[in-house]
């Protein structure tokens, strides 16, 4: 049996001066396993994110991630989890203005020799982009070379996705990032996001308030049921 | 591998082009001036230094030596006691001394003050690294009435060979007491030369006297309107006083025991200065202006310094979400901080290379021109090491500045989390 991806113990959170936001005793995300989240605005999920992402300091309890307690890590050895385990898509502007297309896939393989060497293993950092821009529907090499900010939505939002899943990261959170595109986008960008988190073996923290995605993924789960510190 | 923390910053930048322009732009201004007024008081006083050279003494009744190179020199000022020719002949005579010009001012004409002196002038008087005066048109006087003005006279008056030409007795207005009876031509024009002589106009001592006959009360006697040029000609012109003498000696070594010898042995009073001397003491009454004027500039660097703060700061608010997708793709808290630090520099060391550069082209456009126009040489303002320490200073202080909106940007993304909240 291995290590879950994510194992969150008896975790307490509270911004300083306010009432507790989050109270999660039990909360475990299985290696490659893709996992809806459900939560309105507002429920802490962002907070959890950051939590689980090692950006936030200051939680009680314990958070494991790739089984290592980042809870108890200084804040550089949490950046370095981040860097060389995890993907984040946000809900839109995912992208840096001044990088091209292909600058912005790789460049978390500037942050992380762990994924620098992965992609180098495929060939190299800039045909591991158009190979995985390729894969999400972004092949055009005109479309590539164009400035990001002249990306539509559901480009910008492919382009986030490859930039997760270089270097094969263990997991990619997606805070809810189909909230900005129609239904047919959210689901062709939901579909492809399953399928290459399952062919780099990732596994997938799926954020929404939107209930009716929930059949899209192997399991559901309610913030509002697992957080006792909701309501 | 793809793009370093300096492409970064540098993509960054370009991305706010107008207003990374602007602050690269007020960089290169200040820098510019700062390295201009450097570069021009270090030119302004090689020219002084210039004004005279290859005269060992400059001889006159005593007063003070900086009052005696104003007016012999620098034509500003008056005299206020003259020599006698008595004491000038017994001057030209000593054997350390190889040859004299006398001087003798106190007229004018339209502003431009009156020189008589000797035609030894147009041989011993030097300046710059030991040029000559040069004539541009026409030759040196020869007839008792003939001038030889300095270039910017000519120029500014309009003036060419053959013109006639009443000198003012005194430095008075024109007009009140002119020795009109007595009209000069202008036989010779000087070559620019950047000092005084330019605004200076020359006759023989000869005609100095000339014109004098029937002054000799400081007004003009009306008595003496009956005296012909035929007979002024007639006259003995050697004059009774001259009001100072360039000295070249036989040997610089004894410079400093003839000056003595001159201040203390005469039998008359004389005071001997040695002009490189004289010019560094009025220099140093001169040089606070330009220490001020260097701080002053210094100053404007340090408000173009402030503007890269400006720009970064007020660009910070807008460049949040930017932060967080980087801190998201794995950037560490330096990684940030080094991305704003290296904005701050690559601003600060472009514009000052770009205030280097134009300060050049702006010499190299100005030179030709000061220098046919004015006469003055830019010595000294090409590119030095004063550039190469202000770039370096310029770059460093940009990037300690840089520090300010660094650690604000990094402060924000670790409270920023994942979500901005705008």
């Amino acid at each position: 049996m291995t290590a879950p991806t994510v194992r969150l113990t008896d975790l307490r959170f509270a911004w300083p001066g306010q009432a507790p936001l989050l109270a999660i005793d039990r909360f475990e995300l299985a290696q490659k396993e893709r996992l809806f989240l459900r939560g309105p605005s507002g429920s802490g999920k962002s907070t959890l994110l950051g939590l689980i992402a090692g950006v936030l300091d200051g939680g009680q309890g314990e958070i494991r991630v790739m089984d290592e307690d980042i809870g108890q890590m200084s804040g550089s050895g949490r950046d370095q989890v981040r860097a060389d385990h995890l993907g984040v898509i946000f809900q839109m502007f995912n992208l840096v203005p001044y990088l091209s297309v292909v600058q912005n896939v790789i460049l978390p393989c500037r942050f992380s020799k762990r994924r620098l060497r992965q992609v180098q293993e495929n060939g190299g950092a800039e045909v591991e982009a158009k190979r995985l821009l390729e894969r999400i529907g972004l092949d055009d090499e005109a479309l590539q070379a164009r400035n990001v900010t002249e990306l539509s939505v559901g480009q910008q939002q492919r382009v986030a996705a490859a930039r997760a899943l270089i270097g094969g990261p263990s997991l990619v959170i997606a805070d809810e990032p189909t909230s900005a595109l129609d239904s047919d986008a959210r689901d062709r960008f939901i579909e492809l996001l399953s399928e290459e988190a399952s062919q780099t073996g990732a596994a997938l923290l799926f954020v929404s308030h939107d209930s009716s995605l929930a059949p899209l993924f192997d399991r559901a789960v309610d913030l509002a049921e697992i957080n006792g510190a909701a309501g | 591998m793809g793009v370093s923390i300096f492409g970064l910053a540098w993509r960054s930048l370009m991305n706010r082009k107008v207003s990374a322009f602007l602050t690269i732009f007020a960089i290169a201004l200040s820098v510019a001036l700062f390295l201009g007024v450097e570069k021009a008081r270090n030119a302004a006083k090689s020219g002084f230094d210039n004004t005279i050279s290859g005269t060992e003494l400059i001889v006159g009744a005593p007063s003070g030596q900086i009052n005696l190179l104003l007016y012999s020199v620098f034509r500003l000022g008056n005299a206020t006691a003259e020599i006698s020719w008595g004491a000038y002949e017994e001057l030209n005579a000593r054997d350390d001394v190889a040859w004299t010009v006398p001087i003798s001012l106190g007229d004018s004409h339209r502003g431009y003050r009156v020189l008589g002196t000797n035609l030894g002038y147009f041989d011993h008087y030097k300046y710059g690294q030991g040029q000559s005066l040069l004539l541009a048109e026409g030759q040196e006087f020869d007839d008792l009435f003939d001038a030889v003005l300095g270039a910017d006279v000519a120029k500014s008056l309009g003036y060419e060979l053959d013109t006639p030409i009443v000198i003012t007795h005194g430095l008075g207005a024109r007009g009140f007491s002119d020795h009109d009876d007595r009209p000069f031509r202008v036989v010779g024009i000087l070559r620019p030369t950047g000092t005084p002589v330019d605004q200076t106009i020359h006759i023989s001592l000869e005609a100095m006297t000339a014109i004098h006959v029937g002054w000799e009360t400081g007004t003009r006697n009306p008595l003496a309107d009956g005296i012909t040029e035929e007979m002024v000609r007639s006259f003995d012109l050697t004059p009774k006083t001259v009001t100072a003498a360039f000295v070249g000696l036989k040997n610089r070594a004894t410079i400093l025991r003839t000056r003595r010898a001159i201040n203390t042995q005469m039998s008359q009073p004389l005071l001997a200065i040695i002009p490189g001397q004289a010019l560094a003491e009025l220099w140093q009454v001169m040089g606070t202006a330009e220490r001020v004027l260097l701080a002053i500039s210094a100053f404007v660097i340090a408000v173009g310094l402030v503007s890269i703060l400006t720009s970064i700061l007020t660009s910070l608010n807008e460049r949040r979400r930017e932060m967080s997708i980087l801190r998201a793709t794995g950037a560490r808290p330096l990684h940030i901080f080094t991305l704003l630090v290296a904005e701050a520099a690559v601003l600060g060391f472009i514009g000052a290379i770009l205030g280097a550069v134009l300060i050049q082209a702006i010499f190299a456009i100005a030179a030709p021109i000061l220098s046919a126009q004015y006469g003055v040489a830019l010595i000294g303002t090409g590119p030095g090491l004063v550039d190469l320490y202000t770039i370096g200073v310029v770059t460093i202080a940009a990037f300690i500045l840089g520090i300010w909106p660094a650690l604000t940007a990094l402060r924000r993304s670790l409270a920023d989390g994942l979500t901005v909240k705008l």
